[in-house]
Parts: C-alpha cells; sequence; structure tokens
C-alpha cells in the first residue's frame, strides 16, 4: 500500500506552502494585507501538517508534527529587505513572482489531498477521509486567495 | 419652550407607545437677536453632520443663513434637530473659507483663477493618461457631497478616466456596513426603517453608540422608552455610553472579540431552539453549516474569550432570540474592528435564523456614519459600478456601458475596485501619480499618520484637493479648489433608511468657491470624455439633468429612483427608495416575505470570503445560492493581530463624541459645538486611574508602537483595561497647521495600518497602548463633554452646559406628523 508515500508527500507539500506563504508574508511587511494574511494562512497549513504526522503515524510512516515556522535570521533580513523596497517599484513585480509561487503550491497540495481522499475512500478509512474533508476545502481557499490577489495586483503592476 | 441644546441634547421627552405615531416636536436655532419674522425665506433641506438625515428649512435673511427649523412633516425626525444640525451651519460663513483656487509655486500655496488651476488638473492627468494610461490617476471622494455630484464623478471616473482607482472616505465608516449587506442579502441596501423604533420590543445596538452619532433617532427610542410598553435595550460597547446607561443589558466585550461575543449568541438562540425552521427553509441558504460551524461555541465559552458576565450573555440572548419585533442597529464597534465583516453578518444571521425580517419592528439597520454615504456606494463613487450592479456579472457591465453609451472595455471591471489603503500603497510604490481628494482629510482620519503623511507629501505624487476650508490634507496639496457646500447649492441626497432629501440653495457660496458639481463637469468638458458616437459623455449641465441622468441609471435596479422628481422631493417628507411605478410612494421595508434581490444574474455581490476576502466566483454563487435567498455565513473566529504586551499592557480604541463630526473642519467653526469639546482628551477607567496613580485633568502621553499623542485624562466608565481617544482633533488649529510640532494630538497617530478583508474598512478599535504621566493636572478639568460617554464616574467636572448662545425652541405639537411615518 502507498497510502504512506501520498501521506508523506502531503505532509511536505503543506509544509512548503506554509513556509512559502510565511516568506510572502515577511517580504512584503510594506503591502499589509499580504502581511497579514500570508501569516494566517500560513497557519492553516500548519495546522495540517499536525494533522497529518497524527495520521502518518497509522500508515507506518514518521512525520514530523512540528510544521516549519519561518522564524530566524533569515526571515529578519527580509523583513529589513521589505522595509527598505517599500517604494521600490520592482517589490511590486516580485510581489507577483511571490504570490504566483504561493497559488502553484496550493494547487500541488490540492491535488495532493485529492489523492489522500481517493485512498482513504479505497481503504475505507473514515477518519482519514474527514481529514480530508476538513482541509481541503482550507486549501481551495488559500488557492482562491492567491488567485484573487494576482487577478487584483496584476493590472497596476504590468501596465505601470 | 426653551432649551440648551448643549447641556440637553436629546430634548425634551415626547413619550409613545408601541405602534403609535411618535409625536411632533419642532426645533429652531436662529442666530442671536433674530426672530421667526424676521426670516426672508425658508429653504428646504436636511442634515449634512451625521447620517440621520433629519430633515429642516434654512432661515435665510439679507442672503445670509441665519438658522434653521425643523420639518415637523417629515418621517425621519418629525421636526427635532440634535446639536451639529442646530449649530453646524455657522461654519459656512466663517471667515477662513477658501474662496479661490490655490496652486503650488516655489513650495507656497498661492491663489489663482479657475483657468489655471483647472488647466494644471488637466493637463496633469492628459499627460500620466499618455504616458502611463489611467493607472497613473486616483480619485478619493466623502460622504458629504450630493448624489448627483458622486454620480457624476464615477462617470467621468469609470467611463471618462477609465480608473479602477475610486473610493470614498466611507470606506473608514461604512464599507462594512455594505460589506455584510452584500454577503447576506446580495445586495447593499437598508433592509429596515426607522419606523421599526415605533415597533420593536427589543432593540440591540451592536457597537453603536446612537445617543451621540444619530441623535435625533435616539431621540425616538427615548421617547419609546418613556411610553408605555417600552422596548428592553441591549447594547454591545466597551464605554459606559448613554445608550448603555438606559439598557436593560449591557455587554462590554474586551476590543476585538466581536464575533466570538456574537457565536456566543447565535449558539445560545440555536441552542434553546428560538429558530423561525419555516422561514430557514423557505429564505435561507447556509444553515446547516452555520449550526454545524457553531457546535463549538456557548455562551460560557464566548463569556471567557470576550470576558463578560455569562449570565449577562445569556440574558442578552434570551432578549434577542425571544424578542417578537427585533431591531438591530451596527455601527464603528463593529466596523471597525477586528473581524468587521464577519460580525456584522453574524448580525443579519440573528435575523435571518429568527425569521425577523421585513416586518413592522422586525428590521436591520447597518449604519452610515456620514450624510451622504448611501449615496456615494449606490452612484458608485467608492469604486462599486453604479446603481448596485455587479461587477463581476458581465451583463450587468454591458448594462451599464448602454446607459452611458460606451464600450464595455473603458468601464475597468477586471479586478475590484481599489480601496484607499490600497490606492496610499500605489502612491507609496510610485505607480499612483495623481490623486484628486473631495470634502475629506485624509492627514487626519486615515490610520498611522506619519506614514499617510510621508506618502501623500511625495514630490512624484500630483495631489488635488477640493474642499470648503484649508484642512491639514489641503495644506500639502498642490492644487486646491474651493468648493460650495451644503445650503450653497442645490441637490438630493439619501440617509441610511434610504429616505431620500431635497437640499435647496439658500445663498450664494462665498467669492469663487464652486459647487463640486460643477467643478466635475468643468473637468469632463476639458478632458473632452467623449461617448461612442462621439457625443459629450456627461451630458449634463445641473443638478436636476444629472439627478434624471441617474434616474435613467437606476431604472429596474434595487434603489431604483425612477419615482422620484424634484418637484415630488420638495415640500412634504423625504421618500424612501425605491420608488417607482410599482412603488410610487417609496418603500418601508425591504425584504418583505423573504423576496431578496440576489438571485445571481440581479445581485450586486456574489459575496467575498470573510476571512481571505477573496471574491466568490459566479459559478460558486450560482451552485450556492440559485434561487435568490438570504445567506448565513460564519467565519471563524481570530484574535486581534496586536495583543496586549508587557511593553503595550493597554488596548486602545478610537471613537466619536457627540459634539463633533469627522476632523472638525465645520463643527469647531461653530462656536457652541466648539466649546462643548475643546480639546482632545483620554478615558481610562477609575480601576486603571488608580492603579498608574493618575487624576482627572493629569496631562499623559499615550503610545503605541507606532507614535505617542498627549492628552488630559477623564476617568469615565470605559471597560478595565481600555484607553478611549476621540479622533477630531488634528493640527489644522495649532499653529504647526498640517503635523504635530511637539506634542502630538490626533488619534490617528497611534492606530495600526490594517483593514477587514472583507470589506477592506480600516481598523481603527484594536491597536495595543501604554500610558504615563506627563504632566499633573493643577485642578482643571480635561475638556471631554460629561453629557456623553466621556461622562466622569468621579464627583469634580462640571456639567457641559453652553449657556444662552446654545437656546433652541422647541415646539411641541399634538398633531402627529401629516402622514409622516
Ligand atoms: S466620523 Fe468616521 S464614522 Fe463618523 S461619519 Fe465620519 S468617517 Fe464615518
Amino acid at each position: 500500500m502507498k497510502i504512506g508515500m501520498a501521506l508523506r508527500e502531503l505532509h511536505r507539500s503543506e509544509n512548503e506552502l506554509a513556509r512559502a506563504l510565511l516568506e510572502v508574508s515577511e517580504r512584503h511587511r510594506v503591502d499589509h494585507d499580504v502581511f497579514y494574511l500570508g501569516r494566517e494562512l500560513a497557519s492553516w497549513s500548519q495546522a495540517h501538517v499536525r494533522a497529518l504526522a497524527d495520521a502518518g503515524s497509522r500508515y507506518d510512516v514518521d512525520l514530523d508534527p512540528e510544521p516549519v515556522t519561518g522564524q530566524g535570521l533569515l526571515a529578519a533580513a527580509r523583513e529589513r529587505w521589505s522595509d527598505a523596497v517599500g517604494r521600490d517599484p520592482r517589490a511590486a513585480l516580485r510581489l507577483l513572482v511571490d504570490v504566483r509561487e504561493v497559488y502553484t503550491l496550493a494547487c500541488g497540495v490540492s491535488v495532493d489531498w485529492e489523492l489522500v481522499a481517493q485512498a482513504a475512500q479505497g481503504v475505507r478509512d473514515a477518519e482519514l477521509l474527514a481529514l480530508s474533508k476538513a482541509c481541503h476545502p482550507e486549501t481551495l481557499r488559500q488557492m482562491r486567495w492567491a488567485n484573487a490577489k494576482l487577478k487584483e495586483s496584476a493590472t497596476q503592476i504590468l501596465v505601470s | 419652550m426653551s432649551r440648551d441644546a448643549i447641556a440637553a441634547p436629546w430634548g425634551t421627552r415626547t413619550p409613545y407607545g408601541r405602534g403609535e405615531v411618535w409625536p411632533v416636536r419642532v426645533d429652531m436655532h436662529l442666530a442671536d437677536g433674530v426672530t421667526e419674522a424676521d426670516v426672508d425665506r425658508w429653504v428646504q433641506s436636511a442634515s449634512i453632520l451625521h447620517s440621520n438625515g433629519d430633515a429642516l428649512d434654512i432661515a435665510v435673511k439679507d442672503g445670509r443663513v441665519v438658522g434653521v427649523r425643523g420639518r415637523g412633516e417629515d418621517r425621519v425626525n418629525h421636526g427635532r434637530l440634535g446639536p451639529k444640525d442646530l449649530f453646524g451651519w455657522q461654519a459656512n460663513r466663517s471667515p477662513d473659507r477658501l474662496t479661490r483656487p490655490l496652486v503650488r509655486r516655489g513650495g507656497r500655496l498661492v491663489e489663482t483663477d479657475w483657468d489655471e488651476a483647472m488647466d494644471l488638473v488637466v493637463r496633469r492627468s492628459q499627460d500620466l493618461l499618455a504616458e502611463q494610461g489611467p493607472s497613473a490617476l486616483g480619485f478619493y471622494t466623502t460622504g458629504q457631497l450630493f448624489l448627483e455630484e458622486y454620480y457624476t464623478l464615477g462617470v467621468v471616473a469609470h467611463a471618462g478616466v477609465g480608473t479602477p482607482h475610486v473610493d470614498g472616505n466611507t470606506r473608514l465608516c461604512t464599507a462594512t456596513a455594505a460589506a455584510a449587506l452584500k454577503q447576506s442579502f446580495g445586495c447593499d441596501g437598508q433592509p429596515g426603517s426607522y419606523t421599526d423604533v415605533d415597533h420593536a420590543d427589543v432593540i440591540a445596538l451592536y457597537g453603536h453608540n446612537m445617543a451621540e452619532t444619530q441623535s435625533v433617532l435616539w431621540t425616538r427610542i427615548l421617547d419609546r422608552l418613556a411610553g408605555p410598553n417600552p422596548p428592553a435595550v441591549v447594547c454591545v460597547d466597551p464605554r459606559l455610553t448613554p445608550v448603555a446607561r438606559e439598557a436593560a443589558v449591557h455587554l462590554a466585550p474586551r476590543p476585538g472579540t466581536n464575533v466570538a461575543l456574537m457565536n456566543g449568541l447565535l449558539a445560545e438562540v440555536i441552542a434553546h431552539d428560538w429558530v423561525d425552521h419555516d422561514y430557514v427553509e423557505r429564505h435561507v441558504v447556509g444553515f446547516d453549516e452555520l449550526k454545524e460551524q457553531l457546535a463549538t461555541w456557548s455562551a460560557d465559552r464566548a463569556a471567557d474569550v470576550c470576558d463578560v458576565p455569562v449570565e449577562d450573555l445569556r440574558e442578552a440572548a434570551r432578549l434577542v432570540g425571544t424578542a417578537d419585533r427585533l431591531l438591530s442597529t451596527v455601527l464603528q464597534g463593529f466596523y471597525q474592528s477586528n473581524q468587521a465583516t464577519a460580525a456584522a453578518v453574524q448580525v443579519n444571521n440573528i435575523h435571518l435564523v429568527r425569521g425577523r425580517l421585513g416586518t413592522p419592528g422586525n428590521g436591520i439597520l447597518q449604519m452610515n456614519g456620514q450624510p451622504t454615504a448611501q449615496n456615494t456606494r449606490e452612484a458608485g463613487a467608492d469604486g462599486d459600478l453604479a446603481a448596485f450592479r455587479n461587477w463581476t456579472n458581465e451583463s450587468h457591465v454591458a448594462d451599464l456601458a448602454r446607459v452611458w453609451n460606451v464600450d464595455p472595455m473603458t468601464i475597468p471591471h477586471y479586478t475590484p475596485p481599489t480601496h484607499v489603503m490600497q490606492q496610499l500603497r500605489y502612491a507609496e510604490e510610485g505607480s499612483i501619480r495623481f490623486l484628486w481628494v473631495q470634502a475629506t482629510n485624509p492627514l487626519v482620519s486615515l490610520p498611522e499618520l506619519h506614514r499617510v503623511r510621508s506618502v501623500l507629501s511625495q514630490e512624484r505624487l500630483f495631489l488635488v484637493v477640493q474642499d470648503i476650508f484649508l484642512t491639514e490634507t489641503a495644506q500639502i496639496a498642490d492644487v486646491v479648489l474651493p468648493a460650495a457646500t451644503w445650503g450653497e447649492k442645490e441637490g438630493t441626497f439619501t440617509n441610511v433608511d434610504r429616505t431620500v432629501h431635497y437640499s435647496g440653495k439658500a445663498v450664494e457660496p462665498p467669492g469663487e468657491a464652486r459647487p463640486d458639481l460643477d467643478i466635475f463637469l468643468d473637468y469632463a468638458r476639458r478632458m473632452g470624455f467623449q461617448d461612442k458616437d462621439g457625443g459629450p459623455l456627461v451630458h449634463w449641465h445641473d443638478p436636476e439633468s444629472a439627478f434624471e441622468a441617474w434616474k435613467e441609471c437606476t431604472r429596474g435596479r434595487p434603489c431604483d429612483y425612477t419615482g422620484l422628481t424634484y418637484d415630488r422631493l420638495q415640500g412634504g417628507s423625504g421618500v424612501q427608495w425605491p420608488c417607482n411605478d410599482r412603488s410610487p410612494d417609496g418603500t418601508e421595508r425591504l425584504y418583505v416575505d423573504g423576496a431578496f434581490w440576489s438571485a445571481p444574474d440581479y445581485c450586486e455581490s456574489y459575496g467575498r470570503d470573510l476571512v481571505t476576502g477573496a471574491p466568490v466566483s459566479q459559478t460558486e454563487y450560482k451552485a450556492l445560492n440559485p434561487h435568490g435567498k438570504a445567506v448565513v455565513k460564519y467565519a471563524r473566529y481570530v484574535p486581534p493581530h496586536e495583543l496586549p504586551s508587557e511593553e503595550y499592557p493597554l488596548q486602545l480604541t478610537t471613537g466619536r463624541t457627540l459634539y463633533h463630526f469627522h476632523t472638525r473642519t465645520k463643527t469647531a467653526r461653530a462656536p457652541q459645538l466648539q466649546a462643548a469639546a475643546p480639546e482632545v482628551w483620554v478615558e481610562m477607567s477609575a480601576h486603571d486611574a488608580d492603579a498608574y496613580g493618575v487624576a482627572e485633568g493629569d496631562l499623559l502621553e499615550v503610545a503605541s508602537p507606532r507614535a505617542a499623542v498627549q492628552a488630559r485624562l477623564r476617568v469615565s466608565g470605559i471597560r478595565r483595561g481600555v484607553v478611549f481617544l476621540p479622533f477630531h482633533y488634528g493640527y489644522w488649529d495649532t499653529p504647526s497647521g498640517h503635523e504635530p510640532d511637539g506634542g502630538a494630538r490626533a488619534a490617528n497617530e497611534l492606530t495600526v495600518t490594517e483593514w477587514d478583508p472583507c470589506s477592506k474598512q480600516p481598523i481603527f478599535k484594536t491597536a495595543v497602548a501604554r500610558v504615563r504621566l506627563l504632566e499633573r493636572g493643577d485642578g482643571t478639568p480635561s475638556a471631554a463633554p460629561s453629557t456623553t460617554a466621556s461622562r466622569s464616574v468621579r464627583t469634580g467636572p462640571p456639567a457641559t452646559a453652553g449657556g444662552p448662545a446654545a437656546a433652541v425652541e422647541e415646539d411641541v405639537r399634538a398633531r402627529v406628523a401629516g402622514g409622516a411615518r
């Protein structure tokens, strides 16, 4: 059975998404909604990571329950960068690139949740299915947020 | 009978019982030495210093305004006037009115003529359009112009310039009201009516200090409270407001916890099954999810998060849960706080779950702050599409393009309108390079003022300010356009409960000041905006023809004005929209029998995610709500982002006082109002004042992580751990002019740059703060009024009074308003 592998992959992709959201948040501190929502949405993925570690134990995969947190020196450096470039138009382009990455990562996570849900139905694991039903909609909301942010910013950034 | 309208702002009681008609009481104030017999003419109008829409007549003598008198026949106020109505008009004839256009030359603003000023504005617009396109231009308007002006501005900005960067200061004020209505009912538009006060048996005020923000509506409630079978009042407010003093239950939650509080109330309502299952079945979608989400909530949990007594929370739930006729009102305590839209939506949810909507006494008033905010929203001057069209619905855009006779591509609808905080960000990074500000004063009213000043004073930003005084913002402008104001121009405007009033021209504007409408028409002409057949895009030329154009734009839309004319609005009472062939006398209540405007092809909005703010797509909405029902939505409680710490142990909330409006540009120039609240103050509870060893009148420094201000202390009935600052006080009447010089006093120096993800309304109510004593008082009390929420809980400060200058004639009449209900 390869469910364990799927869980491991999802655990990895959720962590990756959390990291990307935290980075986006820190780097674009002066875009205040990105700053706050980046953190908020990262916390959703962090919660998923914890829940997945829990589920993994039932399939004999050892997943770290501690999600990435984005703390540390690197983060501090990025924040300084953010303050310095508040008036630099290049920061806006960077925002598009960063949010685009969040969007594609979230798409990947979404697919991974679908795979896990399919598997959970196959083995009639009601608990795992319920987990997927609780978490996957949040992934979709993360995607929609990134997509909306891209749409909202793209015109201004690309035509000015 | 005469009273001091400063000392007794709500006046003499005229008690009435449930279902009866509110008696008439006509209030009048005339300038010293003028009597009713001296007045040459009376010109019909309504109040423009709050959102209540009090109808009044302007007294004119020798070509000057000399006073005001309430209109007894009007449905809104039945003759009563509040303090700002009675005294605010004096600002019109203030000697420091702007009378000539100003342009910046060699770093200084110098007088010029209209041709040169407009030429500068037009040339810069055209240069930027050629160089960068419409994305370089932004418009930031107000909630204080007239309907005709907003509509013209909307056409100019959306179809002429073609920019999505259009917003009003209603963003700070009523954006959440609109957003909450769109979430629940698919459309803006106030469901309730002021007449619901006459019928209600429970009135719940959520973060709404009505006694100070809509004083005449509060008078109506006071008259019910004084009559037989009075309603029970439920008050949610961290301060001991006049509303809280009259309340059967007063909940003073921790700032930022409104969603938790509402979850607790709703959980109780559902646990007791105070649910109208038949109504829910027929008219509501989303109830099962709501119930499921609320499963983890209880009165106990909410009481714990909000730090309120659980018995009080239960009692409040019982009152709203069992009321036969329930009226709810909501304002800044919710709109300017953490999770603004989610909390306001929960108030709608209570009504939907209980089936209490659309019948007498069962109403929701998601309040407005400003007199003409409703028009800013409906005419599209806040960036929305005109007449509640849906910017994500292609057929609505096409329909608007038909009305304007332009190509749909010219109307920017590829993205949601750019709200003011985002405009500021674009200006900061340099992609907005032209900003035209009208009748608002961001240098005092936006959060985190240091940042606002630094962005708006950039060399590379061309700032145009259109106003009646040299406000803080006008002082840093490149071009200043002097405007005419209320009483000096003609037009219409709409209050909170959809009542449309006509306002006539009583006197000439001072000097070369011009009506805002004329300024926009002039701009459109000079810019040469055309429709797709080469005709003028803006084809009207005065207020009445603008109104007629607007009527066509509203035909068949929820805010249908087609049954109204200037003639119809003159004399008699204001009329509530929609007013058309089907409802020729206007419409008292919306959503009677669950008939909503939320059908997918008709609704104004598909809603947004309450937490992320991402717009819901047409497809999703169609799946969710195919039959146009009301939608109950839920958002998880999320604590505020700034929480008290060792360094900043207090929470700061900002707000307003009865005697002032906005940044005091008018009210500080009305002597009675200015004398009632002349200086900034800071409020603390008795417990905190003792803990800090400070007393009434001591000068304190209040600091947040962003800045510090100085204010004298008032020990008031505010919640422990919370300090309050009124936000009205800026710098125009200090020697430094537009920014602090030494001790700052504007509350918004301290507030945080953050906004509700759904309504984009900035959050003014949940910053953290610390205080320290700067200087002991000499026994002189702070300048806080004693009649209002700032009343002292200690003895000492004298009672606020206005003396003979504030005398108002009250004429209490047995006769009821002529058919006006
Ligand atoms: S003071 Fe604030 S809340 Fe009141 S009307 Fe003005 S913007 Fe709105």
